[in-house]
C-alpha cells in the first residue's frame, strides 16, 4: 500500500538569538536568522522512511510569511513530492487554534487532490514534537482532532506501517517510560529528537529542488471562514512580553592562586551564613 | 448546572490510583486562583481510581471532585480522555482548566482545547488573576526562554493552561477536610481514531528524583567523559542530593536523559544547585534559574552561567570538585554526623520538604 504523507514544517527564528529590547520592551526580530524548526526535520526523516518502504507521496506544508518559502525550498531538496506554503495577511497572528484551522483546511485540499488523482487521500500527518519559538506542541494534536485522525504524540521510534491492517505502531516517550501504541490510519504523529536525524540530501534531488516551485496558497485557495483565521480566529492574546527576570550575578570565590580547598571552604562558609549547614546537627 | 462563576479545575494526572505530583502542585494553585475569583476549585479525576484520589484532592484544596469513570480511560490515550473532558466541561462550564505540562497533559489539553474551540497556553510558569477583568494571566517562557510572555484568553471559556511540574509547590495536605463528590459516567464513543496501548516499558532509571531533590549537582560537557560523573555522584551523595545534567552531557551519551535539566528536560528548584562544566545556555537556565542558591564551576570566566550564579568559581572542575568533596567530608566529621540529612537549612523548613508531600494518596 502506498502511503501519502503531509509533513508540517515551520520556519522559526533562531531562538537562541531572540532578545527583548530593554528600552522598548518589545521583541527584537531584526537580523535574527530563520531556521527550520529542528524537530520538523526529524518528522521529515520519519516520513521519508515510510515512503522508502511503502511508496506514496510526501507533501511539505507550512504556514508563514512569504519568506518561509526558503524553508520549503530546503526541504524539497530531500526529494519530496510537493511543497505548499500558506501565506496570506489573513493568516497572520494565528495562535495554535487558528493555525490548526488553517493547516487542516489545506490538508483537506491536499487529500482531495490526491483522491482526484486516483489515490487514497492523506494517510499520515507528521509534525515536530514542538516548535522552538512557540514551544507548545499543540498543533499536532489540534490537527488530529480537526481531521479525525488518530493522535500519537512524542513518538521516539516509529515502527513500520502495516499496510494490510492500515495500522501503525509507534513508541511514545513519556516521563516515566515508553509505551508502544497501535493506531489506525489515518494518523497524526509528532516526532521527537529520539528518532533518526534527517539524512543527507541526494544531489539529483537538490538539483531538481532548485527548479521545483513552492506552491503558495492564500485564504482564497482554501475552504475557510475568514473569522476563524489569523489573529481574528485566535482566542489567545499576548498581553505583554518582557525579558526574563535576571538573576543577579553573585560573588566570585576563586582568585588568582587561590587553592581549591580554600575556595571550597569559602563556599561552605558562605552557605552556612545563609543557613545551609553541613552535617546532621544544627550546631 | 452550577450557579455562580465557573469553577477552577485541575485535571489530576493519574494511572492506577497514583497521581503525578504536578497535579497537587496545581491543585494548590487552583485553590488560590479560585479564591481570587470567588469560585470553587475542583479536581477532575479521569479513570477508575477517583475514589482513592478524591480525599487527596480535598486535602490539597479541592472543594469538588469530579470522578469520571469509564473503562476506556485507562491506560491513558488521547481520544477517550478528550471526549470525557470535553463532555464534562460542556456540562459544568468551568472558567479555568489547568493540566500538568507533561507528555500526557499536553497531549490531552491540546486535543480538548481544539474541541472546545478555546485558547490554550502551554508551559506556564506563573498564573495570576486580572481582578478587574476576571481573567487568567498566563505567563510563560517563549523563544527558548529568552522572552517571557503573558497570555490571556479574553473572550473564550474555559481558559486552559498547562503548567510545568515543579513550578508551584504542592500545599501541605490538610487532613480531614472533605468536599462534594460528583460521579459521572461519560459517553465515550468507540471511534476509528482510538489508539491501543500494547506495551509499557518503565524507565530503568527510576531512582531519579530530580524534582524533589534539595541539592542537585549537575554536570555538562566540561566533564569530558561519562566516567567523570563519578565526581558529581560523590558530592551529591555527601550532600544527600541528586546528579543532574545539561543536554550537552546527555547528547554525548554520558548520562541518562532523565537527568537532563532545562527547556527540554526538567524544571527544578532545589535549595542548592551546582552547575559543573556547564556553559549556561538559555535552554539550560530555563530549567534551573529558580534554584535558591546556584554555584557555578567553570574554567571559562566568560561562561554565561556566571551571570546567574550566586557563587562563581572560575577554575578547573577536576581540581575544584575533589576539594569540594573533601571539604564536605571534613565538615561532616566535625559535626559528628555521617547520616542524612546531610544539608540542613536553619530557621524555617526547607521549601522542598513542604513540596514532597505530592504523592500522598
Ligand atoms: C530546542 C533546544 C532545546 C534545548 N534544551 C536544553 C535543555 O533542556 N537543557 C540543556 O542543558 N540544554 C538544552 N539545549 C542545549 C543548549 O543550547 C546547550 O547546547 C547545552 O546546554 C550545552 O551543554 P553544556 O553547557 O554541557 O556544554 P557546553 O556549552 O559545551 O559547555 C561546557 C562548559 O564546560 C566548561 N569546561 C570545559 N572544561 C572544563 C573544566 N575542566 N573545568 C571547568 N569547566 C570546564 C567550558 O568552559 C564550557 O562553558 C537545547 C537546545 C535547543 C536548540
Ligand atoms: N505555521 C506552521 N506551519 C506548519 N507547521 C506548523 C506551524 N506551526 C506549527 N507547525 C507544526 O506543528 C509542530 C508543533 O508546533 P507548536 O504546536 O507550535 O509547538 C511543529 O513542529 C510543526 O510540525
Amino acid at each position: 500500500m502506498r502511503i501519502n504523507s503531509v509533513v508540517c514544517i515551520k520556519q522559526v527564528p533562531d531562538t537562541t538569538q531572540v532578545r527583548i529590547d530593554p528600552d522598548s520592551g518589545s521583541l527584537i526580530r531584526q537580523g535574527i536568522p530563520s531556521v527550520i524548526n529542528p524537530y520538523d526535520l526529524y518528522a521529515l526523516e520519519a516520513a521519508l522512511k515510510v515512503r522508502d518502504s511503502h511508496g506514496g507521496t510526501i507533501t511539505a506544508l507550512s504556514m508563514g510569511p512569504p519568506q518561509a518559502d526558503e524553508a520549503l525550498r530546503k526541504v524539497l531538496g530531500y526529494g519530496i513530492d510537493r511543497a505548499v506554503l500558506l501565506s496570506d495577511r489573513a493568516f497572520a497572528g494565528a495562535d495554535t487554534l487558528a493555525t490548526t484551522y488553517t493547516l487542516s483546511a489545506a490538508i483537506r485540499k491536499i487529500a482531495g487532490e490526491l483522491i482526484a488523482a486516483g489515490g487514497a487521500g492523506v494517510d499520515m500527518v507528521f509534525c515536530g514534537k514542538q516548535s522552538i519559538d512557540g514551544d507548545t506542541g499543540q498543533v499536532g494534536p489540534g490537527l488530529a482532532r480537526r481531521l479525525d485522525l488518530s493522535q500519537v504524540t512524542y513518538v521516539c521510534s516509529l515502527l513500520e506501517v502495516a499496510a494490510e491492517t492500515r495500522t501503525v505502531r509507534a513508541w511514545r516517550q513519556r516521563e516515566d517510560g515508553r509505551e508502544l501504541l497501535e493506531a489506525r490510519l489515518p494518523v497524526a504523529v509528532t516526532i521527537t529528537e529520539a528518532c533518526n536525524p534527517i539524512r543527507y540530501a541526494a544531489l539529483p534531488d537538490l538539483l531538481r529542488a532548485a527548479k521545483a516551485p513552492v506552491e503558495v496558497w492564500s485564504a482564497a485557495d482554501l475552504e475557510v471562514e475568514p473569522d476563524r483565521l489569523g489573529l481574528k480566529g485566535s482566542p489567545t492574546r499576548v498581553s505583554k512580553v518582557f525579558a526574563p527576570p535576571a538573576r543577579e550575578r553573585g560573588e566570585t570565590l576563586s582568585g588568582p592562586d587561590r587553592p581549591p580547598n580554600e575556595i571550597a571552604a569559602a563556599l561552605f562558609d558562605k552557605l552556612a551564613e545563609r543557613g545551609l549547614t553541613i552535617g546532621g546537627s544544627r550546631g | 448546572m452550577p450557579v455562580g462563576p465557573g469553577e477552577v479545575w485541575v485535571v489530576i494526572e493519574q494511572e492506577g490510583g497514583r497521581a503525578e505530583p504536578v497535579s497537587w502542585e496545581l491543585m494548590g494553585e487552583a485553590a488560590a486562583l479560585a479564591r481570587k475569583l470567588g469560585a470553587r476549585p475542583a479536581a477532575v479525576i479521569l479513570g477508575s481510581a477517583g475514589r482513592q484520589l478524591s480525599s487527596a484532592a480535598f486535602s490539597s484544596g479541592a472543594e469538588v471532585a469530579y470522578l469520571v469513570e469509564h473503562p476506556d480511560l485507562e491506560p491513558y490515550t488521547a481520544d477517550p480522555h478528550c471526549q470525557a473532558l470535553v463532555e464534562l466541561a460542556e456540562k459544568f462550564t468551568p472558567q479555568i482548566i489547568l493540566l500538568g505540562a507533561t507528555t500526557r497533559g499536553r497531549d490531552l489539553a491540546s486535543a480538548a482545547a481544539t474541541e472546545l474551540e478555546t485558547g490554550l497556553t502551554a508551559d506556564c510558569t506563573r498564573l495570576d488573576i486580572d481582578t478587574t477583568k476576571k481573567l487568567l494571566r498566563q505567563t510563560r517562557p517563549a523563544f527558548g526562554g529568552n522572552v517571557m510572555a503573558t497570555i490571556i484568553t479574553p473572550h473564550h471559556l474555559p481558559q486552559i493552561a498547562t503548567v510545568r511540574p515543579g513550578v508551584f509547590t504542592a500545599p501541605q495536605p490538610v487532613e480531614g477536610v472533605s468536599g462534594e463528590t460528583v460521579v459521572l459516567k461519560p459517553h465515550i464513543k468507540a471511534t476509528a481514531t482510538a489508539v491501543k496501548q500494547l506495551q509499557f516499558v518503565p524507565n530503568p532509571d527510576t531512582g531519579v528524583t530530580l524534582k524533589g531533590a534539595k541539592v542537585i549537582v549537575a554536570g555538562g560537557r566540561g566533564l569530558k567523559a561519562g566516567r567523570n560523573f563519578a565526581l558529581l555522584e560523590e558530592l551529591a551523595a555527601e550532600l544527600g542530593g541528586e546528579v543532574g545534567a545539561s543536554r550537552g552531557a546527555v547528547d554525548a551519551g554520558w548520562i541518562s536523559q532523565h537527568r537532563q535539566v532545562g527547556q527540554t528536560g526538567q524544571t527544578v528548584r532545589p535549595v542548592l544547585y551546582f552547575a559543573v562544566g556547564i556553559s549556561g545556555a538559555v535552554q539550560h537556565l530555563a530549567g534551573m534559574q529558580e534554584s535558591d542558591v546556584i554555584v557555578a564551576i567553570n574554567n571559562d570566566p566568560e561562561a554565561p552561567i556566571f551571570e546567574v550564579a550566586d557563587y562563581g568559581i572560575v577554575g578547573d572542575l577536576f581540581e575544584v570538585m575533589p576539594a569540594m568533596i573533601g571539604e564536605v567530608r571534613q565538615r561532616k566529621l566535625a559535626a559528628g554526623a555521617a547520616a542524612s540529612p546531610a544539608l540542613l537549612k536553619q530557621g524555617g523548613a526547607m521549601r522542598m520538604e513542604a513540596g514532597t508531600g505530592g504523592e500522598s494518596e
